[in-house]
């Protein structure tokens, strides 16, 4: 295993993007994966301010046209290797916004790499902590 | 020369779920002017819904606001029954009642833990939300999901509540109203929240009045605008509580009016399971007659307002929404000028802002020429680059 793969995978941290058009159901129950009945903390996972200092990106919601220039330039800061992580049904397969005259043509998959993909509306915390370890579990392999 | 900056916050902010932009003009520490821009949440829900069928059209406004998610749909079927005239069976209109309030709740336990959040104050933000599990619990186990829970139809709901989820409810509540009366004292005797929210960001009831501002924004100013007591609804005029208002008008009157609320609602709550009649719990209406009807829910943040116009198909050709924050989003202007910059983050949180459901739009009238075409914003785009291409030819680069 590569020091920058083990390193990924020890404890990482995350930053949460809300790519626009999210309901704030997934970003809700992002900040609940945190709070005491779940705290992911314990494993050194943690929320964090900069996506210069990210490990993983979790996004959430349809990229709307006004985001998704932003969207490209957060991934462009983030260090790489960076996961993404496509948080709920907008976010993986643009849900039932896909027709909306504000979604962007081109998803999110296709604008950025995204390396894993955790459906539901939401997913319960539970699905996104399984989702992130399956992610990490492949890494190591 | 003038010492004002410009601060930005957003639209993407480790403090901020959703993206939105506030600029903060500032002298020294002191915030003059601000401006909000919003747009980057915008779906455009309303036209989706005129696409859908009505029995649909719950599911696409339910995530209009996660947090939010029976308002939205409790607002929009009544707008619907309004306009058809469509009557619903009593047991319906309590298990509403009993949804909404259960929703009430954890948004108010949501806030206080954000609240604490944006003060650097985590112990509060773990310790509300660890309280609130057991609320979403409730909310899966009645409804089948933490949030989202679909329970309105035009006509009824579409679960009923099993009377082992009543026995279920009621051993959990005993619970909660200890969880809520640690809040309390945690919350509104600590020191430290006294001494960052009192006389902080303060709104007097002529400021409430000017600017429209609803919900626990306009209850903690003393204004005392309740859409559940004013204009009753479901089972709200059937069960007995009361509206919190405080006079204070500054942040910690709001998270006051919020955390007692919390008791209220616990009130309508077990009012709700004790008075229900057993019965159908769906109307099942087959039409929706031509016509045009609204629809009002106090949600936790204030007054959401629905306006459904039918034309007897099976969609509704016009649906307008209307949400709280819309409404208490130009309460800025007078709550966070004048303050200093350090508080102005709580103050931007006090009324409990969604912004996902403030992303509607607004349409201009053409007025000019008829014949004249309307540009698009591509066409704004060409438009700009053909300028830049003159000035280069004019200035020979």
């Amino acid at each position: 295993m590569s020091l920058k793969i083990k390193a990924l995978t020890k404890s990482p941290w995350v930053y949460h993007l809300c790519a626009g058009g999210s309901c704030n159901n997934c970003d809700i129950e992002i900040l609940d994966c945190l709070t005491p009945r779940f705290d992911v903390e314990r494993f050194g996972v943690t929320l964090i301010g900069s996506v210069r200092h990210a490990d993983a990106l979790l996004v959430s919601g349809i990229v709307t046209k006004k985001t998704a220039p932003l969207v490209k330039q957060i991934w462009e800061q983030a260090p790489k290797p960076c996961l993404v992580v496509a948080i709920g049904g907008c976010a993986c397969s643009q849900g039932m916004f896909k027709d909306c005259y504000t979604a962007n043509p081109v998803p999110l998959d296709e604008l950025i790499p995204v390396h894993a993909y955790v459906p539901g509306c939401p997913p319960k915390p539970e699905t996104m902590i399984a989702g992130i370890v399956k992610l990490l579990g492949s890494l190591t392999k | 020369m003038s010492d004002r900056r410009i601060i930005p916050i957003g639209p993407y902010h480790p403090l901020q779920e959703e993206p939105e932009l506030f600029r903060l003009e500032v002298d020294g520490e002191t915030v003059v002017d601000l401006d909000v821009e919003v747009g980057w949440n915008h779906r455009g829900i309303e036209k989706l819904c005129e696409t859908k069928t009505y029995d649909q059209v719950p599911f696409v406004v339910e995530r209009i606001c996660g947090i939010c998610s029976t308002s939205h749909p409790l607002a929009y079927v009544q707008a619907v029954e309004d306009a058809g005239n469509i009557e619903v069976p009593e047991r319906a209109l309590y298990i509403r009642t009993l949804v909404a309030e259960l929703e009430r709740l954890h948004s108010h336990l949501l806030w206080v833990g954000l609240a604490g959040h944006f003060l650097g104050y985590n112990t509060v933000w773990m310790w509300s939300w660890k309280y609130r599990e057991p609320i979403l619990d409730i909310c899966e186990t009645v409804t089948g999901n933490r949030n989202h829970y679909a329970m309105m139809k035009v006509g009824g709901v579409r679960r009923d509540i099993l009377p082992e989820h009543v026995d279920y409810i009621l051993s959990r509540l005993p619970e909660i109203e200890k969880f809520a009366d640690l809040i309390k004292g945690a919350v509104l005797d600590d020191p430290v929240l006294h001494a960052r929210l009192k006389g902080v960001g303060v709104m007097t009831a002529d400021d409430i009045h000017d600017y429209g501002a609803v919900g626990p924004t306009s209850r903690a100013s003393g204004v005392p605008g309740d859409v559940r007591r004013d204009d009753p609804y479901a089972a709200y005029g059937l069960v007995d509580w009361d509206v919190i208002c405080v006079p204070q008008g500054d942040v910690f009157a709001k998270a006051v009016v919020r955390v007692l609320e919390m008791y209220e609602t616990i009130k309508i709550i077990k009012g709700c399971l004790e008075k229900m009649p057993a019965g159908e719990i769906d109307s099942k209406p087959k039409v929706v007659a031509p016509g045009e009807g609204i629809g009002r829910h106090e949600a936790p943040r204030g007054e959401v307002f629905h306006y459904v116009r039918s034309d007897g198909t099976n969609r509704p050709i016009r649906h307008k929404i209307r949400a709280p924050t819309y409404v208490n989003l130009p309460t800025y202007k007078t709550s966070v000028i004048g303050e200093s910059i350090t508080d102005a983050t709580i103050i931007l949180a006090a009324i409990d802002p969604c912004y996902c459901c403030t992303e509607r739009m607004a349409v201009y009238k053409h007025k000019g020429d008829p014949n004249e075409p309307i540009m698009t914003g591509s066409d704004l785009v060409r438009l700009s680059q053909e300028k830049t291409a003159r000035l280069r030819k004019e200035f020979g680069l």
